[in-house]
């Protein structure tokens, strides 16, 4: 239906900021329908992962294909969830405002949303469990409420891979429950959904997927094969500390 | 009157209304600064403008006005990019090196001794009055022109300025937005040059936009009030300096746009100084009347056996055990606090002698009931959820147990009633087992 059951393709993808490598050739194919959880150390570039697919960073080489085509042509199969951080909340505007947002790359440039959008927008806010709140101002809500706007805003996009980042950080419990809710929600719909997340202790039972990172890619495959302790010690371990010097010693070259 | 003033007049509103409108987008989009630069680094294309053409024609000197602003802009962007200067210190450099360009130059054409030059020292400080039909005119064109690009990209700049990385996700040529807006502004700049002076049109951009944030939470509200405030800034500016001998408009004009500010700052709803204040000064309240009554509440509890509802009016209690001994500190506004809570019939005072005792009447047991629960719902959800250590609770939730939501209360209910930690004086049946019925 999209071209192709392969739906995030990435190869050899580097992006260095300010000249100092971030990621370095990382290579994955990811079929669709599975729920993905990226984890890796700090510093393992994994927001910087999700913005190198979504073109927010140029890559220093690489490139990546959505469903078998260039990520360009298919911008609109892929949702995303910024960090809550990277906005400024006290900006003049409520809730179901935000979620509609996401249907502008449907509407185009200049066309103004209407009926149709604000209708979508409340669903997908209470899909969200936020109806209730669709009129409060942004920095009224609490840090779960917010995030879960943001989740509405990406559901509002309708698309078929979903790259999130830290949906899960510091939000409450029930927050937690209902994000996770809806993750697998969306997998059920044979969605893709890439998730950046920092609790070891849940991926095995949330994720069907996981990609390991720190820098390079460390390994990618289901829960079960992957998610091991040898391959955490890969990621986490010692070892990997050489790489981080390395990039260190090259942007001090330059 | 002077003929001219209505044309002084219409210019000014005009560029108040644009640059206010614009400027809603550059304080939400953090380019509040970049303005001050632009408004100053447009000084030395003005005079090189007037030496090449020779003439006080103001569309020449505005071309001049843009190419210098616009070199201002790229020069704070080379120097950000390429040393590791950041960009506070890149926008203090761009704007004092280009500004003491246009002094210099302003200087040079006034010894020249170049027949009209004397007009050109108004692009300092702003002179409304010197604005002729002709110039009116093309503000007037181009403030529509603003207007219009602003109505038309509302949702793109939105998107820009609350969060531009999602535009580009969704493919939205966020760059060249981002470019559209800036020379949206430039041009706002340039064209307030003449009327307001270089020195103060940042104020132009700035305030009116800070002063609509105070009244309305929605972006198309604050668009429109941004640009009204500019306006009769403008217009306000204007009048006065037609009264005077000459008075410089820019400064009249940002006079009258603080003025509204400081209206806004004060007194506008939810936001406003008194607004606050009063909403301080309520929860303050609040929080002490609920504290004595958990005071009371739990020194009735001391004395009562077991669990269950009071049959009978409660034993009295001495006050000073709740509001302290009569050299403790907050003892005299404890004392006011349980005053009013005893003309309100939640608390009984009797005199004994030389000792005044308090009781909780029914209406107070029940209110004192409610705020004891959620107290205590609040510590046990701290301390299971939140992994506090007991005795650190209390402090914590003293203060939040008052914000707590009747949908987060009802959660931590059943944990409540698990633990057997309830309040354990009843002002009746049991709200629980109404629920359970």
């Amino acid at each position: 239906m999209h071209g192709s059951e392969i739906a995030i393709e990435v190869h050899d993808l580097s992006v260095a900021y300010h000249k100092r490598p971030v990621i370095w050739g990382i290579d994955f194919e990811l079929p669709s329908g599975h729920l993905v959880a990226v984890v890796g150390p700090n510093g393992a570039g994994k927001s910087t992962l999700l913005k190198g697919i979504l073109g927010l960073v140029p890559p220093t080489s690489g490139w990546v294909k959505i469903h078998g085509q260039p990520y360009h042509k298919q911008r609109r199969l892929v949702g995303y969830v910024p960090q809550r951080e990277s906005v400024d909340w006290d900006f003049p505007t409520n809730a179901l405002d935000v979620v509609m947002m996401g249907r502008y790359g449907h509407l185009g440039l200049l066309r103004r949303p209407g009926k149709k959008e604000r209708a979508i927008a409340w669903e997908c806010l209470e899909r969200v469990g936020m109806a209730d709140f669709a009129h409060r101002q942004i920095s009224q809500l609490s840090g779960g409420q917010q995030q879960r706007v943001f989740l509405a805003r990406a559901l509002a996009q309708d698309a078929q891979v979903y790259l999130m980042d830290e949906p899960l950080a510091g939000v409450d419990a029930a927050t937690e429950a209902a994000i996770l809710q809806l993750l697998s929600d969306l997998r059920r719909e044979g969605k893709t959904v890439v998730v950046v997340h920092h609790d070891l202790q849940t991926v095995a039972d949330y994720f069907d997927w996981v990609l390991l990172l720190n820098m390079r890619l460390v390994a990618i495959g289901p829960t079960q094969e992957v998610f091991t302790a040898e391959n955490l010690q890969k990621t986490y371990g010692g070892r990997l500390t050489l790489l981080a010097d390395a990039a260190h010693a090259l942007s001090l070259s330059r | 009157m002077d003929p001219n003033f209505l044309w002084v007049l219409s210019g000014s509103v005009l560029l108040g209304t644009s640059s206010g409108a614009i400027g809603a987008f550059a304080v939400l989009r953090k380019r509040s600064l970049l303005g001050d630069v632009l408004a100053h680094a447009a000084l030395p294309g003005v005079c090189l403008a007037f030496m090449l053409t020779g003439a006080k024609e103001l569309f020449p000197l505005l071309v001049g006005a843009a190419l210098t602003g616009y070199l201002g802009v790229k020069c704070i962007d080379a120097i950000t990019r390429w040393s590791r200067i950041k960009e506070d210190t890149a926008l203090g450099i761009v704007l004092t090196v280009f500004f003491g360009i246009g002094v210099m130059l302003l200087t040079a054409i006034q010894h020249s001794g170049a027949g009209n030059q004397a007009g050109l020292d108004t692009f300092l400080f702003g002179q409304a009055a010197s604005l002729v039909g002709r110039d009116v005119v093309v503000i007037a064109v181009a403030a529509t022109m603003l207007l219009l690009a602003v109505a038309l990209f509302f949702k793109e700049f939105k998107l820009l300025c609350f969060d531009r990385g999602f535009g580009e996700g969704l493919g939205f040529p966020m760059r060249q937005i981002d470019n559209l807006l800036m020379a949206l502004i430039v041009m706002a700049v340039i064209l307030g040059l003449q009327a307001v002076g270089v020195v103060l049109m940042a104020a132009m951009l700035i305030t009116p936009a800070v002063a609509a944030r105070y009244w309305t939470e929605r972006l198309d509200v604050m668009v429109l009030l941004s640009a009204l405030f500019g306006g009769l800034s403008g217009m306000a500016g204007a009048v006065v300096s037609a009264l005077g001998p000459r008075l410089p408009t820019g400064p009249l004009i940002v006079l009258a746009a603080t003025g509204i500010f400081l209206i806004s700052l004060v007194a506008a709803p939810r936001r406003g100084l008194v607004a606050k204040t009063l909403r301080y000064l309520g929860t303050r309240r609040k929080v002490a009347r609920e504290n004595l009554l958990r005071d009371v509440y739990e020194q009735h509890e001391l004395s009562f056996d077991g669990t269950g509802v009071a049959s009978d009016a409660l034993q009295g209690i001495e006050l000073d055990r709740v509001i302290g001994e009569s050299s403790s500190p907050g003892r005299r506004s404890r004392l006011r606090v349980a005053q009013a809570l005893a003309k309100e019939g939640l608390l009984r005072l009797e005199l004994t002698g030389e000792t005044w005792i308090c009781s909780l009447t029914p209406r107070g047991l029940q209110a004192a009931w409610d705020v004891v629960r959620r107290h205590r719902l609040w510590e046990l959800y701290l301390t299971h959820k939140a992994d506090l250590k007991a005795d650190h609770v209390d402090r914590d939730a003293d203060d939040i147990e008052h914000f707590l939501t009747p949908d987060l209360v009802a959660r931590l209910e059943r944990l409540l009633e698990e633990h057997h930690q309830g309040p354990r004086i009843w002002p009746s049946v049991h709200p629980l087992d109404e629920l359970r019925r």
